[in-house]
């Protein structure tokens, strides 16, 4: 297997470069799917026979919540790679996923909060699939709560990393045990996972905006990434370079 | 210098027996927590009302949380007396495992506070309206739930090793991690209570004891680790 | 053999260390007299294993310390700011836990070291946590002097002790190094170390 582009992208100013280059791009296309996956699932998409206008909401939803564990599942890939191969720009990305991940985790709350009154009566359930999502949520905050205490940046760097793998091992231990400690209160079920499949004009929407979610949360990644390595490469000959040669 | 050299093991019984002589020397810091999970438990009825069916239905609860709680109190204890006197370093390097010494300080907490809260916790919940038979079954859901709790403190207490003011930042990291044996021990406890068969939430508390038992020293001794560089 | 090629270290920000070269046969000792914080602590850290040495290579024995570290641990004692003492155990009990750790060694023998040390006066039951900041470090010095490890790795270990302390440091170290250890120390005040072979490093740029 060839490892050149493995250890490229552990090179500050390749990454450095490559963020500034594909950013933008990331951020454009995400945007121009907004604009799509929007005018289907706003204008486009019929109104639901049960939920009427309200599903709508689903639109913003369901890509926070699937961001969501999508970004921690990152978060933890690349902590462990900086963690066993020592690769800095990785602890960079790392921190980079949790501020996003957290937001995104957030929004998928508030907008399920949201939903639930007029389509279960209520803002807040005990379902597992909420619990579930709020506990991320502290696994987020405890990451980004332990990485802002530690003041030396190396040592935050490992012992987030050790955290964000310890999180990925507990992930499904909490999903399962919601899960299991819903049945057993038999609480009405009021997601269906099996429910009817959704027709094409409103699953597409859906799938477009799940995408612009993913350029988007691209984006973002690499430029606070892109702003991390500048900060801890400020003492950096290359990128003073860099630097003056933009300022030109 | 040819010198025998003792076993992996014998270097962690050493370390537990010290840290129960100084447990001994220094009964204050182990008993506060018990003293906290006692005053804990009687603040739940205190707050709700003493009807007896109530305060049964709410003694699982009660048990489990104050238990969560005063585990949580008494990590602060694990490794920052260690940290702050320079052991640390030299658990580092003697020449054997990290891993197995620093178990032998999660067993110590464990002995300190999870097991004397296992024995203290039947009695609780009969204070709390438990039936006296029930005893046995929340017995045993504490001694294993308690082995969790205390592991997975210690991967808490290792990362928050390196931070000031640590205590509500451990809490923050342990209690989401921990969440799941509140809920299977909260249940095997409650159907201890109604006198129905609790084994399969006890199973369950039992596999997260392994599991956390093969994992939680790793990540706990990498964290230690990580607070001496 | 100790041999510590091109190492650099970093603290935070700071290129602390820009390439160190040295190599510490047996029977030898190195004495860092570098100013204040140009990285003494650092270097002694690094070496024990507590930092990762990004650049450069440690070698013990010929082989690197990071292949096997658990085998390099045991040739090694440190003695670092901290004297690793539990103040609510006495003297005795404090060496007899710090020796289980490593190898067996009689309650005889560890009375006879208390001895050496200067601590012969003091009470038996006495915690360590009344002794004067002198008397801990004769303990962990005792302690040092129990452990038989070939490198001693030794931060500020005259800090606090009289000037008997002190001689009492300089022979151990000369115990030492006739037994063919050999000892790393950070130090402010040079150690007089007569009819033994001893190098003075005033400052890291310095090649020694």
């Amino acid at each position: 297997m060839n490892w050149v582009w493995f250890h490229r992208f552990g090179s500050p100013p390749y990454f450095y470069r490559f963020a500034g280059r594909w950013a933008p791009w990331f951020l454009g296309i995400a945007v121009l799917l907004l604009l799509v996956g929007l005018y289907g699932g706003l204008v486009a998409a019929p109104v639901d026979y049960f939920q009427s206008d309200a599903y709508r909401i689903i639109y913003v939803h369901v890509p926070s919540a699937y961001l969501s564990l999508m970004t921690y599942t990152w978060m933890a890939i690349a902590a462990a790679v900086g963690l066993i191969w020592r690769i800095k720009i990785a602890h960079a990305v790392a921190a980079s996923c949790a501020p996003a991940g957290a937001t995104f985790t957030a929004v998928s709350l508030i907008t399920g909060m949201i939903w639930g009154q007029p389509t279960w009566g209520t803002y807040w359930a005990w379902d597992p699939r909420i619990v579930s999502q709020l506990f991320v949520l502290f696994f987020f905050l405890g990451y980004i709560g332990l990485r802002g205490a530690i003041e030396d940046r190396d040592r935050a760097d490992r012992a987030s990393a050790v955290l964000a793998i310890v999180g990925v091992v507990n992930v499904p231990i909490v999903h399962f045990s919601v899960d299991w400690w819903n049945s057993l209160h038999q609480a009405p079920t009021l997601l269906r996972s099996d429910g009817p499949s959704m027709p094409m004009s409103m699953a597409w929407p859906l799938l477009v905006m799940i995408a612009a979610y993913t350029f988007y949360f691209l984006a973002i990644m690499l430029m606070r990434a892109r702003a991390e390595v500048m900060r801890r490469e400020r003492g950096g000959a290359w990128l003073r370079e860099v630097l003056a040669r933009e300022a030109t | 210098m040819n010198v025998m050299r003792n076993s992996a093991a014998a270097a962690a019984t050493a370390i537990l027996q010290r840290d129960l002589l100084l447990a001994y020397r220094r009964p204050g810091e182990w008993l506060q927590p018990l003293a906290f999970f006692a005053i804990v438990t009687v603040l739940f009825p205190l707050a709700l009302d003493p009807e007896a069916a109530r305060l049964r239905q709410l003694a699982p609860a009660a048990l489990w949380v104050s238990l969560l709680l005063a585990s949580l109190l008494a990590l602060d204890f694990l490794y920052r007396e260690d940290a702050r006197d320079g052991t640390l370093e030299q658990y580092v390097l003697s020449g054997q495992p990290f891993t197995a010494l620093l178990l032998a300080k999660t067993a110590t907490h464990w002995l300190l506070t999870g097991l004397p809260l296992a024995l203290f916790g039947p009695l609780a919940a009969i204070s709390l309206g438990a039936p006296p038979q029930a005893a046995p079954g929340i017995f045993v859901a504490l001694l294993l739930g308690s082995v969790t709790l205390s592991l997975l403190g210690s991967i808490g207490a290792g990362l928050t090793l390196g931070v000031r003011r640590g205590g509500a930042l451990l809490s923050l990291l342990v209690l989401p991690l921990a969440m799941p044996v509140l809920v299977f021990g909260a249940r095997a406890t409650a159907l201890a209570i109604a006198g129905d068969d609790a084994s399969g939430a006890l199973y369950l508390l039992a596999a997260m004891g392994v599991l956390s038992l093969t994992l939680a020293p790793l990540a706990a001794a990498a964290a230690v680790r990580i607070s001496l560089e | 053999m100790l041999e510590v090629s091109n190492l650099h270290l970093w603290r935070g920000d700071r290129h602390l260390l820009r390439g160190v070269n040295f190599t510490l046969f047996s029977g030898q000792v190195l004495q860092l007299l570098w100013p204040n914080g140009t990285g003494k602590t650092t270097l002694l850290r690094a070496i024990a294993g507590f930092l990762h040495a990004e650049e450069g290579e440690l070698r013990w024995q010929g082989r690197r310390i990071d292949a096997d570290r658990d085998a390099f641990h045991w040739d090694v004692a440190y003695l670092g700011h901290e004297t690793a003492l539990k103040g609510d155990l006495t003297a005795f009990e404090n060496l007899r836990y710090a020796c289980a750790m490593r190898s067996p060694v009689t309650a005889e023998r560890l009375r006879v070291t208390l001895v050496d040390v200067g601590l012969a006066h003091s009470d038996p039951a006495q915690p360590v946590r009344s002794f004067s900041a002198g008397q801990q470090r004769r303990v962990a010095l005792a302690r040092l002097s129990l452990w038989n490890a070939k490198l001693w790795l030794l931060d500020e270990p005259a800090a606090n002790l009289d000037s008997a302390g002190q001689q009492l440091l300089a022979s151990l170290l000369l115990a030492h190094v006739r037994r063919g250890g050999m000892a790393i120390l950070a130090t402010h005040h040079a150690i007089a170390l007569p009819d033994a072979d001893c190098r003075q490093w005033q400052l890291p740029q310095e090649v020694v």
